[in-house]
């Protein structure tokens, strides 16, 4: 077993409160942090840590919040992410109703380590018990004097507002988020520096939930303590890991940084489901590319991925077995994407449905040799698009071509789906039935 | 026509507005405050919302129209989000959502002729741990069978709960 630290207060049927929290530490980064430290050391302290965004992209925490300008004025806000829509992913869910006050802990130490006075912690329709879950024990944290005006006798004072989410995933996007909140539309938001020019102008950091859980424990026990916590010499920390698909146990498993692939699937997750075998895994979420079985024994770490031409992303690890026909999986995924496209700008709202009807007409047996190129060249127009969401949705297309291409061609040339002949086109669903 | 907001929910609604630090930061509040009272956010409804957000009719259309937790269309007493999420996917092909289809005898939005339900596809909820899965209520169910479906939707008509704001 590994040492859990996001997990060490994990009860098995329900959250942990805000005492079973003090008691195992808790709330005593925050009070060390108001009394002792200054803000600067705070966000040098994370950025020593080496600690790196949960939510996908990977950015180096404390970097992203020594952005803020010195002498920008206030107020300042911080957005906690838990808008969590890639598909894979449940590791906030978990994480949350696990030990909301960790989460909250975080959070507070984010506003006071960027002289933040407001939070608007940003949550999805679809988690909405999540929702009220925080919010009652927002109001404990306020009672116990964690949250309001001047915290713990300080001169720091901060507000946590849940602002509640009305579905689509270009809303876990950090620009496309802010416009959210604002009441507008929730498009990109990519020529505006967030950290100068983010809510109502305002300097704003968005971070995911995992993300801000690691704070009060690197602020706790050291940079160095959570650097060790990683296999790898690159990584830091723990992760959360959302195992799904395929396996005996799927589930979420918080593992050291940079455990291999192979520990997760066969350790915590139980092995392959019996009759299966191993064809390939989506290591981070859908916006990250297909992965063969060869990679097995990969570090599940940012670099030793990027190595191999993959990505991290949310390390939610969706796992496929031999039966599971990969352009009908990446039909679906394009699907998703084509449907969650906020249709802001031309690359990404008209080609994935592009994208989409060739995958389509592959699936169907109506598939033309000439249909591989057009699909390359499709997935490197969505590096065009105004934000990163298409380049993300083009990924398991890449990846579908690059390691899976004797597949599409065994569809094409059988003239049909060589795994299934059942499957069923999303769209006809949209029709009533007979 | 559907009655109008009652004058209490209206002021409450204007209370919760004004004492907002940025008021167009509760134009979801208010819309779903509002769908809720309605079922689904009614053409009066998004008016009424818009005036107590002070934005136009048409601010308001943008943000309802681009949210798949705002109805702008009437909708079951329950929805149905099933999710097409790719791990859900690779368990029963989009065969949860057939099956809800034709066991209700409706497709994608229609209410079943009993009032109680709609079936929408949903972004993966992110229950992918049991999948396949689906969201009701702001509860999620799942490994899904038929015959779980079944027992899940029996109870939702027999046994009372609140309507979670979200639907």
């Amino acid at each position: 077993m590994f040492e859990e630290v996001l997990f060490k207060n994990r009860r098995p049927d329900r959250p942990a409160t805000i005492d079973e929290y003090r008691q195992s530490g808790g709330y005593e980064a925050l009070i060390k942090a108001v009394k002792e430290r200054t803000p600067e050391e705070v966000r040098q302290l994370v950025l020593d840590s080496g600690l790196r965004g949960r939510g996908g992209a990977g950015f180096p925490t404390g970097r992203k919040w020594s952005f803020i300008p010195a002498d920008s004025g206030f107020p300042r806000y911080v957005v906690p992410n838990t808008d969590e829509m890639e598909p894979g992913t449940f590791k906030d869910r978990v994480l949350v109703n696990l030990d909301p006050h960790l989460v909250l802990e975080g959070i507070i130490l984010s506003g006071y380590a960027v002289k933040a006075q407001t939070g608007y912690f940003f949550i999805r329709p679809s988690y909405e018990l999540d929702a009220q879950l925080i919010e009652r024990e927002v109001a404990v944290a306020r009672q116990a004097g964690f949250l309001g005006k001047n915290i713990l006798g300080s001169d720091f004072s901060f507000e946590l507002i849940v602002h509640r989410s009305a579905g689509r995933y270009i809303c876990g996007e950090a620009t496309a988020q802010v416009n959210a909140i604002q009441g507008n539309r929730a498009h990109p938001l990519k020529d505006r520096h967030m950290a100068s020019d983010g809510l109502w102008h305002r300097p704003t950091i968005v971070n995911n939930a995992e993300t801000l859980a690691c704070v009060p424990h690197i602020l706790r026990q050291g940079a160095e303590w959570f650097k060790g916590l990683a296999r790898t010499k690159t990584g830091a920390g723990t992760k959360l890991f959302c195992v799904s698909g395929k396996v005996n146990r799927p589930g979420c498993y918080e593992l050291p940084m940079g455990i291999p692939l192979r520990e997760i699937i066969e350790g915590s997750a139980g092995g392959m489901m019996p009759d299966s075998e191993l064809k390939a895994v989506i290591p981070g979420g859908a916006s990250t590319a297909f992965m063969p079985a060869r990679y097995y024994d990969v570090e599940m770490d940012y670099e030793p991925l990027q190595a191999i031409g993959h990505r991290l992303g949310t390390a939610a690890i969706m796992v496929f077995d031999q039966s599971t026909c990969l352009v009908a999986a990446t039909l679906n995924l394009i699907e998703y994407f084509a449907r969650e496209s906020c249709g802001y700008c031309t690359p990404c709202r008209e080609g994935l449905p592009y994208i989409r009807d060739l995958l389509w007409r592959i699936e169907a047996g109506e598939g033309r040799e000439e249909f591989i190129p057009m699909l390359q060249q499709m997935a490197r127009h969505m590096d065009s698009a105004y934000c990163s969401f298409a380049p993300g949705a083009a990924e398991p297309l890449l990846g579908l071509l690059k390691y899976f291409e004797d597949e599409i061609r065994e569809h094409i040339s059988q003239k049909k789906c060589p795994f299934s002949e059942s499957y069923r086109p999303y769209r006809q669903l949209w029709y009533p039935p007979e | 026509m559907d009655a109008m907001i009652p004058q209490e929910m209206r002021d409450q609604l204007q209370a919760q507005v004004a004492s907002a630090e940025h008021p167009r930061e509760q134009a979801i509040n208010v819309m779903y405050a509002v769908q809720k009272h309605y079922g689904y956010l009614t053409d009066e409804g998004l008016v009424e919302a818009a005036d107590i957000l002070r934005l136009t009719p048409l601010e308001v259309e943008e943000l309802a129209t681009f949210y798949d937790f705002i109805y702008r269309e009437p909708v079951g007493k329950y929805v149905i989000h099933v999710c097409d999420g790719v791990v859900c996917w690779m368990f029963h092909e989009n065969s949860v959502f057939e099956y809800l289809c034709k066991k209700l005898e409706v497709c994608a939005g229609q209410i079943s002729a009993d009032g109680w339900f709609t079936v929408l596809p949903a972004a993966c909820i992110g229950f992918c741990d049991r999948a396949p899965a689906m969201l009701i209520n702001g509860k999620m169910y799942g490994p899904l069978t038929p015959q779980l479906i079944d027992e899940i939707l029996e109870k939702l008509k027999t046994a009372y709960c609140d309507l979670v704001i979200c639907k």
